[in-house]
């Protein structure tokens, strides 16, 4: 990545979010609901038609689309994305108090990932076609095919009812209210990353180089943890950063089950009540948290591959 | 003839046996109300409310009385036709883009793929969800939703299996032999695009569903009073502690049904992907 590629991609990350803003306010401008209509019953005053209009006058909805869109996205940019209809504060607040609980869990979850993926992976690509790789792609591929809401529940059966040794409700956000959401989101990422953690191991085995180095007789071992896994790291790393995206959907239901105080069960119910500052801002949020993700994992392959750095 | 078929059915077993299992599935999708022996999925006895697995009710019963070996059965048709409405979907739509985009390059290209890319570059579920959401939960507001972020996948697709072939002297040779463009576009294009993308689908189709019921967990999707597996089971949830049947049940219909697919997804793509055959 040159300076000049990593602002390229700057200036598609804000071109992407220009047009994800677009689409999701298009469709809430479209949807069947109406703000004004949704606040006023979430206050708890009668929504009559006459005080609907005024909110409505208020609040800028019968201006024409574009002026409302620009509007809007002008405080945007100024770090305004409005106040939740439902619980009348700032969005940016509500959302902001929910970030950390879910990074936080997207992390832990991630290192439960990797620490079960890589061995796992290394074993069965090293011993392939042997029993040891037939039980771990069995394993994976039932881990892909299990929807992770069920496996929460089910978590949640054994753990929390049957035995109760964790609480039900995860409100507090403390580490042991973390370990059965985090156990969830891990178990189908660390199915479909064992694959491929198997898939660019055996690729590299079948190099010329690793022939080269046991019929120098370099010990398997070495070979493996020398040659053979730094060379894998890049597509693997590259895998970690785009596995991102399906843990930062996957929260959303996670959090509801367990009952978690992260960003996607506000997202949840936002979506539920027709919050749709909240919406949009969540969606916006989320989609610049793993675009960034995403270049920091191309830049870092300038420390982690040389080749790439006297690529200029 | 049937030699030759029966020679390729032995030929891939496994790929067979999960090509049964899936023609099973949707044969009990088809006659649901025949192997229920027509109790209604819908309307249920209050008398026989959060009833355990029985003789009479196999799966149990749920807290409007109604059967939940019915309601399982009955799920697999929302299953079956959502997952392929949205593969249909974004098959077609994605196809067509694609084929145009790489065809005739230029700025009709540039728009088609900016407009993929910005799906692409996106956690496609928190999109779905928010879109699900908004036009209002219900079955064909998800297959909406999840297609309108899974078709930028097949458009790219085959968009790059299109410019592949464009240049190509037998290409360029019909098109100076006077060959119009929609002939083109089907004859030379499409062939080249169908196995590739039939492989992608069909490994997606697991994965579809599991978002599909995935949404409807969430009250995005199905609407009470439907019998649809991911509806089920975040009915059954508060129910966990005194009828832990009613989660039981559905989520291993999704467990099955998605692992059937899969296994067929995988299998097709072992015999139709070129690269395996030397």
């Amino acid at each position: 990545m040159t300076k000049k590629k990593i602002i390229m991609r700057i200036v598609q990350i804000v071109i992407v979010l220009f047009g994800i803003s677009f689409l999701t306010f298009l469709l809430t401008y479209l949807s069947p609901g109406d703000p004004a209509q949704i606040m006023l019953v979430s206050s708890g005053v009668m929504p009559t038609e006459s005080a609907v209009a005024a909110l409505r006058e208020q609040m800028g909805y019968n201006l024409p689309f574009w002026t409302q869109y620009f509007r809007w996205i002008g405080n945007a940019l100024h770090g305004d994305f409005g106040l939740s209809f439902t619980m009348n504060k700032p969005v940016v607040g509500l959302l902001l108090a929910r970030l950390w609980p879910t990074l936080k869990l997207t992390i832990f979850a991630m290192i439960l990932m990797l620490a079960v993926s890589i061995p796992l992976g290394m074993l069965s690509a090293v011993y392939k076609d042997k029993p040891i790789d037939y039980i771990v792609r069995g394993f994976t591929f039932v881990g892909c095919s299990i929807p992770n809401f069920w496996v929460g529940l089910l978590l949640m059966l054994v753990f929390c009812v049957k035995f109760t040794i964790f609480p039900v409700i995860s409100s507090s956000g403390t580490f042991r209210d973390m370990v059965l959401p985090a156990v969830t989101l891990a178990i189908a990422m660390a199915s479909k990353y064992t694959r491929q953690v198997r898939t660019a191991i055996l690729e590299e085995l079948g190099q010329d180089y690793v022939v080269g180095a046991r019929a120098r007789g370099i010990k398997e071992r070495k070979i493996l943890w020398r040659n053979v896994f730094p060379n894998s790291l890049l597509p693997l790393i590259t895998m970690l950063g785009l596995s991102v995206g399906s843990l930062l959907g996957g929260t959303s239901v996670v959090e509801v089950i367990f009952s978690y105080p992260g960003m996607g069960s506000l997202a949840v119910s936002a979506i539920t009540s027709s919050d749709y500052n909240l919406i949009q801002a969540y969606v916006l949020w989320v989609a610049l948290i793993y675009m960034v993700i995403n270049l920091i994992v191309d830049i870092s392959y300038n420390f982690v591959d040389p080749r790439m750095r006297l690529k200029r | 003839m049937t030699t030759k078929k029966k020679n390729f059915f032995l030929q891939h077993k496994v790929f067979t046996i999960f090509l049964i299992l899936a023609i099973l599935l949707i044969l009990m999708a088809i006659f649901a109300p025949v192997i229920t022996r027509g109790v209604d999925p819908i309307k249920g006895s209050m008398k026989d409310a959060v009833l355990p697995p029985s003789a009479d009710h196999w799966f149990g019963t749920d807290k409007m009385g109604r059967d939940i070996f019915t309601r399982v059965i009955y799920g697999s048709r929302i299953s079956l036709v959502s997952a392929f409405a949205v593969v249909g979907l974004s098959f077609a739509i994605g196809m067509l883009l694609g084929i145009i985009s790489g065809y005739f390059r230029g700025a009709v290209d540039a728009v088609i793929m900016r407009i993929a890319d910005m799906f692409v570059s996106f956690p496609g579920l928190v999109l779905a969800m928010a879109v699900a959401g908004i036009l209002g939960a219900s079955i064909k507001n998800a297959i909406l939703a999840i297609a309108l972020v899974t078709w930028p996948k097949y458009a790219r697709l085959a968009r790059s299996l299109v410019l592949k072939i464009r240049d190509r002297d037998y290409v360029s040779a019909a098109i100076v032999t006077g060959s119009k463009t929609p002939y083109m576009l089907t004859r030379y294009m499409l062939p080249n695009v169908l196995p590739t993308l039939i492989i992608t689908a069909a490994t997606d189709i697991g994965g579809l569903m599991l978002e599909l019921a995935g949404l409807s967990f969430l009250g995005f999707g199905a609407v009470s009073p439907a019998a649809e597996w991911g509806l089920m089971l975040s009915e059954g949830r508060s129910y966990m502690r005194t009828a832990p049947w009613l989660m039981i049940f559905p989520g291993l219909a999704i467990l099955i049904t998605v692992i059937i697919f899969n296994m067929l997804g995988d299998g097709l793509r072992d015999i139709l992907d070129p690269r395996n055959e030397e």
